[in-house]
């Protein structure tokens, strides 16, 4: 395995994490401020890339379809929170999990029926299609690279939004404590339509970024949302910095085990066996990392309750 | 009687009542459906032992209902290739006789519960929802790719394993199998709910903590209620296998979990009868929805929402009073 090439992988593994992270850190936020569990936000994911392909479809701007793809899925998962969301908060997980696995049939086959079955594209727009020499003679995408950097400033955006702005002490206040926040006089439905929102809107670009890479379809949105949930045990419910290290760790161990476990195997077996005993494991390594977090440390690494 | 009593025998007899009107019509047809039902049912009824005596959502047991179909699919593929599925340190043969494969699904499902389960159960809530879930998809991608077993596309068994003394693919006799199997099970899971197991389970669901003081672990009567939910929907899910002659890396997919719970909510959470009432409906839904419109998920969507929104309890519990008895 040559240098070059692991290093591609790790960069690989870096944009499949930060990905992750706008997906773990909507949920994780949306769970620790208001105690609920959104099987739906894969749905929002999707609604966002098919946001994305629609407008990019009709105006053939990647930007204003990035835009769109913020705006469409904020607005959904608005909507979705006023309409039904606000209802669950007094439930057990059972009722959230069981509406909210409802919202996504609806939502999966009411975009079938709009869209069809066939995958759509989202084209990368030209500037961003070639490669990037890095330092050290590494040729990468430019647009991968660019989901890495937005990756990394939302994060960094999302960090200070919680520690330095106004709205960010109200959702740590929310946390900690719902109803002495209520008690103070901080209109917390409204807080809580914006958390909602926001985590919809993060979910939505997220969807737009990756979509751009992958094909637009139904149904992109569960296997997503199901590795964000493996982010969010392994980094801790309610930490945004439990989700970006989960994240990261979940996104490179994926991408670094299906590269290297089957060469690993391949030094003391035979290629074929090596070859399906290495993609087999490799398939499951992250839940394999997921068991041995939770071995040691049984609400995450940054979890707290 | 109480109502719910009523209730449950008239759902007891709906599926034998079914399935023989079918016969005498010469519709093989729905006592397909009403076979698919039995096996659904069944499968809910071991999810119910976990979700509504014992308060664990999981949202993984399509990996046991998948356990169990494999079970079937390994067994049944060796013996309609004639290999044998290990030769070393000993031969193990393939087989095509139900009694086996359902015992071997069982025992495999009942292992990987306990496996799952000992480490799920380390976790509650939330978490324990996500870490189930997450192992059901783990399970799917070892599926997928696993080339041995014929990977992403399933594997195929051209005739349906034997039971000593029926002919298996007669529909109305594979009924009569599933149906029996069913009730049986019905009868075991009535009888533990009211076991003294299944009163502290109960209990360990209620308040742990009072449940610690008295001297038992809810986190070992936690884990013998998943193995024994696990092993039961294996059954089901080799049951299943055998109805359609065909498994894939479907069976344990997290839209299947979904279905599972599903069929345990619309009829009513901690309901003995309820997967028998919700597996119905969902069937019949499928069928008259599924008719109307190629999107029927929609309708079934907005038709769950609205029981979790407004039906709590089910459809037992909105014909019966919410009240489930001794609870």
């Amino acid at each position: 395995m040559s240098t070059i090439l692991l290093i591609e992988q790790v960069l690989n593994g870096l944009q499949f994490g930060v990905m992750l992270f706008l997906m773990a850190a909507g949920l994780t936020l949306i769970f620790g401020v208001m105690g609920l569990i959104n099987l739906a936000h894969g749905s929002l994911y999707m609604i966002g890339a098919f946001a994305a392909a629609a407008v990019a479809g009709a105006t053939g701007s990647f930007l204003l379809a990035i835009i769109a793809s913020l705006a469409a899925a904020a607005a959904a998962g608005a909507l979705v929170e006023l309409v039904v969301i606000r209802r669950l908060y007094d439930r057990d997980h059972l009722d959230q999990v069981l509406a909210t696995f409802a919202l996504i049939l609806i939502f999966s086959e009411g975009t079938r029926w709009v869209f069809g079955s066939f995958p759509l594209f989202l084209d990368i727009p030209a500037a961003l299609s070639g490669p990037v020499m890095l330092p050290g003679g590494i040729q990468y995408p430019a647009y991968r690279l660019l989901i890495i950097a937005i990756g990394l400033l939302i994060a960094f955006g999302l960090f200070q939004l919680i520690a330095k702005t106004r709205i960010g002490i109200q959702i740590r206040a929310g946390e900690s404590d719902r109803e002495m926040i209520a008690a103070l006089g901080v209109d917390i439905s409204k807080l809580y339509t914006i958390v909602f929102a926001l985590g919809a809107g993060l979910a939505g670009l997220a969807g737009a970024l990756v979509g751009a890479i992958q094909s637009v379809q139904v149904g992109m949105g569960e296997p997503v949302l199901i590795l964000a949930f493996v982010v969010i045990v392994i980094g801790g419910i309610g930490s945004i910095k439990g989700a970006l290290v989960g994240a990261l760790l979940v996104g490179l161990t994926d991408t670094l085990g299906g590269v290297l476990l089957p060469g690993f195997f391949a030094t003391f077996m035979e290629p074929s066996a090596a070859t399906a005993v290495g993609s087999s494991l490799a398939s499951m390594s992250i839940y394999i990392l997921m068991a041995g977090v939770l071995l040691f440390r049984p609400t995450g690494l940054y979890g707290t309750a | 009687m109480t109502r719910e009593s009523l209730i449950n025998t008239a759902l007891f007899l709906m599926l034998p009542l079914t399935a023989g009107a079918a016969w005498m019509l010469d519709e093989p047809f729905i006592i397909t459906l009403a076979t698919k039902v039995a096996i659904l049912a069944l499968a809910g009824v071991g999810l119910n032992i976990a979700l509504g005596l014992g308060g664990l959502v999981s949202l993984g047991h399509a990996a046991f209902f998948g356990i169990g179909g494999y079970a079937m699919g390994i067994l049944a593929h060796h013996a309609q290739n004639y290999t044998p599925l290990m030769e070393a340190p000993f031969l193990i043969e393939g087989t095509n006789a139900m009694p086996i494969i359902w015992l071997v699904a069982v025992i495999a499902g009942a292992l990987a519960a306990l496996a799952i389960g000992a480490l799920s159960l380390r976790t509650s809530g939330v978490y324990f929802i996500m870490i189930t879930l997450a192992f059901g998809q783990m399970l799917y991608y070892f599926a997928i790719s696993w080339p041995a077993y014929g990977g992403e596309d399933g594997l195929s068994i051209y005739v349906r394993n034997g039971f000593p003394g029926l002919n298996t693919l007669d529909p109305v006799q594979f009924f009569a199998i599933a149906f029996v199997i069913l009730a049986v099970t019905l009868f075991a899971a009535g009888r533990l709910a009211a076991s003294a197991f299944g009163l502290a389970l109960s209990a360990a669901r209620q308040n742990a903590v009072r449940v610690e003081t008295v001297g038992l672990s809810p986190y070992r009567l936690r884990l013998l209620a998943f193995v024994i939910s696990g092993a039961i929907t294996a059954l089901a899910g080799a049951l299943f296998a055998d109805l359609n002659r065909f498994v894939s890396p479907t069976m344990f997919s997290w839209q299947m979990s979904g279905e599972i719970m599903i069929f345990v909510i619309l009829g009513g959470v901690g309901r003995l009868y309820g997967p028998v009432a919700g597996a119905a409906l969902f069937i019949l839904l499928e069928h008259v929805l599924g008719g109307l419109s190629d999107f029927w998920h929609v309708y079934l969507g907005i038709l769950l929402l609205l029981v979790v929104l407004f039906a709590r309890g089910g459809m037992i519990g909105s014909l019966a009073g919410r009240e489930v008895a001794h609870d």
